[in-house]
């Protein structure tokens, strides 16, 4: 692969390649870091919500010696090592795409943006030391001791995801810089990992990797269970993650109305991509579905003074539209709208699985006996993915054109170097190699042969709870 | 020379640099050693240490560079910017090498058929030898002045396709083999194994020796390619790198020493006949062939920083001049020093943790 991506510019030489990529192109830029990210944050949900999971799972097994429980927490800790190490690898690429693909971003802006990210690195380092510790001390620490190792895990891990989101919430809302003559002159990194933009945007996104981590671990479970497995650790595997899920999905939905709201007052066009809204208008509807074309949206179902009303508890109130900016200034209607659209649906069909699944428990103290409920869970996993992503594109795309909004355009912040959209192939191969296998390690890995005792030390003794 | 803080977040870095050098380089140096440990068979035992010593620590040994990176874009943005877009496709393939390299290493672990076991092994072994030449090549590219400020102003093949550049690339390579064994000298000795203690020991003399003629070339190519810089390390940096070459020298010798059979962990010596205190020595020999493995490899480091100082790209860009605004540079320092003051325990914690073998703490 190296070698095959090498041979190709050498031979080629650095004429060849500005002519074959194109200097600057922001669309190709755009699509690896998409890429990239879109493909690290399913793992990076994972690995700010596993850790709690495998934590609970263990702490019970301690206290009730229910061999499920200790079963569970073997398994989730081997999967959480390899998630670790993939997210680990898949996070490092991003560092150097910072400068790689947008040098012009860093130029001005990093010292700006940096602190979170070196607030992060040592959060990282936290989760690192103390994962290493934790999988690989399970026969060297007294079990207290190993439970306590793994507290430091949840808690970077949930921090890690602040600030690097507050990075991201910077560009959205830029603060904390002064400019003279075009240059950064003057930084207050605080202001700038605090603004505004920080509050929702962090907790949207903490939240749902909880979801995330949740809805597909159960799905795991629940696929199993429609096979026949139906004993007492498949059930705990199921019910655990699927309830820390439920559960935190109606916060989710109030938090994701705090997001849109302050989108709304900060960044309208944004929202105005999102909701479809052509033109400034009073009594704005909520336009569900429909195909963004010519300037307006088709096919919709409309809630009358819905917007209005979401946004201001007012039926009669202005809310921004497209036509506030000129179309230069707009993002890709279409593809935002269908993304929020995505999101917000599959955020109520979630809340809908927990309602069933509460009111079972309150009636029998069971979870639905109903395949169809099995199966709702079985997608669950990959609609809670689905969703995540959704919202992400909200967020991405709906800034487009600007890479900080209101500041840097993305055309301007792209590495104006030659042949850079010739350097996607190569990364968009790795990431393919690597989905195959990630995909063919986890479903090895999810098949009933014994667990080693320390989850990562294959030369222990075989530790076959059931 | 401006308010000095920019000088003391780039200590911080290099500070960091040389960390990832001595820790995640030996990661590499072990993917390395992994890939020359020969057949299956015999093999096995050699890849066993191998992943016994790297398993626990590598994923916190990696997270140096990305302290490296954050650093840099923070306290020098201009240097961050200039670096990434003239050497974006050298830094894409070490982001590429990267993640084979540690994704392979974790899922041969998690997997227990055979060809998988070998394609994942393969593919962490190649990536450990390939990535460490682009970061060093990288490092060459900026050593030799081939990064000139600016956004992607310097070649983006040339300024790290060059003489400079093969021979700083092959330093890397051949550096972290050679902490890799020298490290591996002394894990082999704890497990008691003599063939294996000896078999770590000659690479770290063999792989010593490639260190050495690499230093020697980089010195001619530099005395061409880099005047001002080959001038720097004849004159003021000339202290670091007779420190790295006696450091060097020494670990020749140690790791002769190290490799001597003792009979066995704990063996009954007397009355075998060996000199009594001979295992003691070994391992004496093997704790400090590390260290003096570990510090030829910084001494060369600050080497190049103390004869780089104070341009942060040469010839153009100085630290001062490349230095973010103040504020950034004091929050860096302040969460430096908060975030070391957490990390730094936890970290000997987990280095002196897998040092020891393992207790029966748990049953």
């Amino acid at each position: 692969m190296i070698v095959s991506a090498l041979a190709g510019p050498l031979a080629s030489g650095t004429t060849a390649l500005t002519a074959a990529g194109g200097a600057a192109d922001p669309v190709v830029a755009r699509s690896q870091m998409g890429f990239s990210l879109g493909w690290h944050i399913v793992v990076a949900c994972l690995g700010v919500g596993m850790p709690a999971l495998v934590l609970f799972a263990e702490w019970r097994g301690q206290r009730t010696g229910d061999p499920s429980w200790q079963l569970l927490a073997r398994r989730w800790a081997r999967v959480m090592g390899v998630l670790f190490a993939v997210g680990a690898v898949s996070g490092t690429i991003l560092s150097f795409e910072m400068g790689v693909l947008w040098s012009g971003l860093m130029d001005n802006y990093g010292a700006v943006i940096g602190l979170p990210f070196a607030i992060e690195g040592f959060a990282f380092f936290i989760e690192a030391i103390f994962l290493g510790i934790y999988l690989y001390g399970w026969d060297r620490l007294p079990p207290r001791a190993h439970l306590l190792a793994g507290v430091p895990i949840v808690i970077a891990g949930i921090a890690s995801a602040f600030f690097v989101v507050s990075a991201n919430a910077w560009m959205n809302a830029p603060r904390g810089y002064t400019v003279r003559h075009g240059r950064v002159v003057g930084v207050d990194p605080w202001a700038a990992i605090f603004n505004p933009a920080t509050g929702p945007e962090t907790t949207h996104m903490i939240l749902s990797a909880f979801m995330v981590t949740g809805f597909a671990v159960a799905s795991v479970y629940a696929v199993a269970m429609l096979r026949g497995r139906r004993d007492r650790y498949h059930r705990l595997g199921l019910l655990l993650p699927l309830t820390f899920a439920a559960a935190i999905t109606p916060v989710q939905i109030v938090v994701g109305d705090w997001a849109a709201r302050f989108i709304g007052a900060d960044q309208p066009v944004k929202l105005a991509a999102a909701e479809g809204l052509a033109r400034t208008t009073g009594h704005a509807p909520i336009e569900i579905g429909g195909i963004f074309a010519g300037g307006r949206l088709h096919g919709a179902l409309t809630i009358p003074d819905g917007l209005s009303l979401l946004l201001r508890l007012n039926p009669a109130a202005r809310v921004t539209g497209l036509n506030s900016v000129p179309p230069a200034d707009r993002p890709v209607v279409p593809i935002v709208h269908l993304a929020f659209d995505t999101m917000v649906g599959i955020g109520f069909a979630l809340l809908a699985l927990g309602a069933w699944l509460a009111w079972s428990w309150w009636r029998r103290r069971d979870v639905p006996r109903s395949r169809w409920f099995l199966r709702a869970v079985a997608v669950s996993g990959v609609a809670a993915v689905t969703a995540m992503e959704a919202g992400w594109i909200v967020t991405e795309v709906g800034r487009q054109p600007w890479i900080v909004y209101h500041v840097l355009r993305v055309a301007d912040a792209v590495n104006p170097a030659p042949g850079l959209a010739a350097g996607a192939l190569p990364v968009i191969a790795v990431y393919a190699a690597l989905t195959v296998a990630t995909v063919y390690v986890l479903r090895r890995m999810a098949r009933g042969a014994p667990v080693p005792a320390a989850p990562q030390e294959a030369d222990v003794r075989q530790h076959s709870v059931i | 020379m401006g308010t000095g803080l920019e000088v003391a977040v780039l200590a911080v870095m290099w500070t960091a640099v040389t960390a990832y050098a001595l820790l995640g380089g030996a990661d590499f140096g072990a993917g390395i050693w992994d890939l020359l440990a020969g057949g299956r068979d015999r093999g096995a035992p050699r890849r066993a240490l191998i992943e016994h010593s790297v398993g626990p620590v590598w994923e916190a040994n990696h997270v140096w560079l990305i302290f490296v990176l954050v650093l840099l874009w923070t306290a020098f943005p201009a240097g961050f910017a200039a670096i990434s877009s003239t050497l974006y496709i050298p830094l894409t393939l070490i982001a590429l090498g990267m993640i084979a390299r540690g994704s392979a290493f974790a899922f041969r672990k998690a997997i227990d058929q055979p060809w998988a076991r070998r394609l994942f092994g393969a593919a962490f072994a190649f990536s450990s030898l390939v990535t460490p030449w682009f970061l060093g090549a990288a490092g060459g590219a900026v050593a030799a002045g081939r990064v000139p400020p600016g956004l992607a102003r310097g070649d983006v093949l040339t300024s790290w396709l060059n003489p400079v550049s093969a021979v700083t690339g092959s330093f890397a390579v051949a550096a972290c083999a050679f902490l890799a064994a020298c490290y591996l000298t002394l894990d082999a000795r704890r497990s008691g194994d003599d063939g294996l203690t000896a078999w770590f020991g000659r690479r770290a003399v063999a792989s010593g020796l490639v260190v050495g003629a690499c230093s020697a070339a980089g010195l001619a190519v530099l005395h061409g390619g880099a005047p001002l810089l080959y001038g720097r390390l004849t004159g003021r940096a000339l202290p670091l790198v007779l420190t790295a070459v006696a450091g060097g020298l020494a670990s020749l010798l140690l790791a002769r020493l190290a490799a001597r059979p003792d009979g066995g962990r704990r063996a009954a010596r007397p009355d075998r006949g060996r000199p009594a205190g001979r295992a003691g020595g070994t391992r004496l020999a093997a704790v400090a062939l590390r260290l003096t493995g570990a510090g030829a490899v910084a001494a060369a480091l600050w080497a190049w920083g103390a004869a780089q100082y104070p341009y942060l790209l040469l010839p153009g860009l100085t630290v001062h001049a490349g230095a973010a605004p103040a504020a950034a540079l004091t929050a860096t320092l302040t969460c430096a020093a908060v975030g070391g003051a957490l990390v730094i325990p936890a970290l000997a914690w987990l280095l002196v943790l897998f040092q020891r073998s393992p207790g029966s703490a748990r049953d």
